[in-house]
């Protein structure tokens, strides 16, 4: 194994799913459920039994738009204002609309939703106004239900592929995509009518605090292969300067997990044991307010349970140290850390895109597709705002029946293969050379160089300062990388998403002169939120090999929002006591 | 513990490539690990693919140091020879 082996296959298909985590196997699973006689490929770069930020499961549905709590007009206001009204709000009201079918599914599927004595779902409140927090006791079950469902519509599953490339036509239209074996080097070439990305999050982006690569919170397979896929591809990148930036256990990566354990009564708090900020559902708003707290006298920031009950505090163990992850608890044993006796220092994450937390993605309608013709996204790494897991589910299914329509109705698109065999050129050049800078050290560096001069607060002559370091990097990146076995590839061609991504970031930070979504975008040099200039998208895409950021106004809302409600997220903070 | 350097190269060109060592997440118990019998659970379940089958040992072993800490290779090992520990940088 990971031996360099010479090789070249074609498969053809009508919809070609890249990514097998949680969108992915929604919409193969619903793009073949459309139409049977459709062929149906899902490629994963790992393995679809445990791919993906949910490979040991989820412990509850942050999003649930569940009738008798919550209607899909009262969601989309909510998310509208979390995330400082640049929302498009149709795919949003779509899948508000939409996720309760899917949460019946799921739960048909055999992923047991919490129940009331009535046999009602029972939902927990986290947000700031409304109701939408739906536990997962069984939530370990979900990568097991899903294999299922996709070994029952004999979806066609492609392992240990990375796609490295998506191919267009001479039209522009998706025609399909290039993979490599990670264990081998073999490449695919994977034509295909409609292709749909759910590639998760770039989370491979900022370097954790312990200085470990892996020790990120996205799973660190999230490296943002899918958004320089669009980028390469000349998809528009929709409000990457709003990063994705969570708080966190200090060293551990797993979240605060205010979701679970705020409902039973624990809180955010700071080293005075006090409350600093009204709600703990995540948003730049918050981050912020989390940011000062861990800057001032009164900080760090800890995760306060040692007020609650020993029961209740088991219960809450019982949840966030065997679900989501399972690690936890061994971390936390390590250090003699115990819940009960005293409060756990926080942190904040690493930067990163990601829809599914904050609003950086790749640009989708409500019908998931991306600018490019044929070419859908869905799932964290797809424009749809504070998306979660459902989020992925349902749009992965909007996306998978849209594409699964559109393959009906067109031939198989023409594919050049001058271009093949550029991109296996470029693919294959860190094994051609003998010796020089292996990958990891290269992305410990990029990494490191975006901490120091892309985090925010942001500030313009840094991350100016960063470009033409990064720069530098991309030079090494092109001449000196040397991959020693096809897992090294596998990690170099990584290294280059990462990079990729480090320039969008700093492109798309500098593009929007103000300070939005709190934490996520406060420019120093430009503190103040300017709705006169920048109340707009902001997108981004490949003009001619460089980068070139556009306004692009809001879409007039469906659900209207009062003056009053459109800072709600901006007076988090605590008032001071009279 | 030996620290080897490869591949050496006279030119002025070279940059070398030195292998430093590194305490890995992932411990495999040999007795229980039933690798050898041709077992792979835990090889390809990992997000990450750090763990090989050794040849010298026929067991399953942390290749790299590349671990989320996530532990599908510990939860789905059939014999319970896997154990995932918190990574040194972290603990």
């Amino acid at each position: 194994m990971d031996n360099f082996v010479e090789g070249l296959s074609e498969v053809t298909c009508d919809v070609l799913v890249i990514g097998g985590g949680t969108a992915g196997p929604m919409a193969a699973l619903k793009a073949k459920q459309k139409n049977p006689a459709l062929n149906v490929v899902l490629l994963e770069k790992a393995n679809v039994k445990r791919s993906g930020s949910i490979c040991m499961g989820m412990d509850g549905l942050n999003n649930a738009v569940v009738p008798g709590y919550a209607t899909p007009e009262q969601y989309t206001k909510e998310i509208t204002i979390a995330n400082a009204g640049i929302v498009d709000q149709a795919p949003v009201f779509k899948y508000a609309s939409r996720c309760y079918d899917i949460i019946q599914e799921l739960d048909r599927f055999g992923i047991r939703f919490q129940k009331n004595a009535n046999g009602d779902f029972d939902l927990k409140k986290v947000h700031h106004l409304g109701t939408y927090v739906l536990p997962m006791p069984n939530g370990d079950t979900v990568k097991k239900a899903l294999y299922r469902q996709i070994k029952r519509e004999r979806i066609l599953v492609s392992n240990r592929f990375m796609a490295t490339r998506l191919v267009t036509a001479k039209d522009g239209k998706i025609a399909g995509a290039i993979a490599v074996n990670t264990r081998t080097a073999e490449f695919l070439v994977l034509r295909a009518k409609t292709v749909i990305l759910c590639m998760g999050a770039a989370g491979r982006l900022g370097l954790p605090h312990s200085g470990y690569l892996f020790g990120t919170y996205e799973n660190p397979t999230n490296s943002g292969d899918g958004y320089a896929m669009a980028y390469h591809a000349g998809a528009a990148l929709a409000n990457l300067e709003c990063y994705q930036i969570n708080p966190l256990i200090k060293d551990y990566n797993g979240p605060a997990c205010a979701y679970v354990a705020g409902p039973f009564g624990a809180y955010t708090a700071n080293s005075e044991g006090k409350r600093f900020i009204e709600s703990d559902y995540w948003s730049g708003q918050m981050m912020q307010e989390f940011y000062n707290e861990l800057q001032s006298g009164k900080g760090p920031v800890f995760l306060k349970l040692n007020h609650l009950h020993a029961d209740t505090v088991g219960e809450i163990e019982e949840i966030l140290h065997k679900v989501e992850r399972p690690s936890r608890g061994r971390f936390h044993q390590a250090r003699g850390t115990d819940y009960r006796e005293k409060m756990i220092e926080m942190h904040i994450s690493e930067i990163g895109f990601c829809s599914g937390h904050s609003a950086s993605g790749v640009f989708v309608d409500e019908f998931a597709r991306t600018t490019v013709p044929g070419l859908y996204a869905a799932g964290d790494m797809a424009s749809v705002p504070h998306n979660y897991m459902l989020g992925a589910f349902t749009n992965g299914a909007v996306a998978g029946e849209h594409a699964a329509e559109v393959a009906l109705e067109i031939d198989l698109p023409d594919f050049d293969s001058e271009f093949v065999k550029a991109e296996r050129k470029r693919v294959l050049a860190p094994t051609r050379r003998e010796d020089g800078i292996p990958p990891n050290q290269l992305e410990y560096k990029t990494r490191r160089l975006i901490n120091d001069y892309l985090q925010p607060p942001k500030v313009t002559a840094r991350m100016q300062i960063g470009q033409a370091r990064l720069a530098e990097i991309r030079d090494d990146l092109e001449t000196a990388l040397v991959a020693g076995d096809a897992h090294e590839l596998m990690r170099s061609l990584e290294v280059s998403s990462i990079l990729d991504c480090a320039d969008m970031a700093a492109h798309a930070s500098l593009f929007r002169m103000e300070s939005r979504w709190g934490l996520y975008h406060n420019r120093v040099d430009y503190p103040k939120k300017d709705d006169d200039n920048w109340f707009c998208h902001t997108l981004l895409r490949k003009v001619d090999g460089r980068l070139v950021s556009e306004k692009r106004p809001i879409q007039p809302y469906i659900v209207p929002i009062e003056n009053e409600e459109r800072t709600a997220y901006d007076r988090l903070r605590v008032s001071n006591q009279a | 513990m030996t620290v080897c350097a490869f591949p050496i190269k006279p030119d002025e060109e070279a940059m070398p490539l030195a292998f430093s060592p590194t305490t890995v997440p992932v411990v495999v118990d040999e007795a229980k690990c039933i690798a050898d019998k041709g077992c792979t659970v835990c090889v390809e379940v990992c997000p990450l693919d750090v763990l090989r089958i050794s040849d010298l040992t026929g067991k399953a072993y942390m290749k790299f140091d590349e671990c989320w800490y996530c532990m599908p290779c510990e939860k789905d090992c059939p014999t319970g020879a896997v154990t995932v520990n918190i990574p040194y940088l972290l603990r």
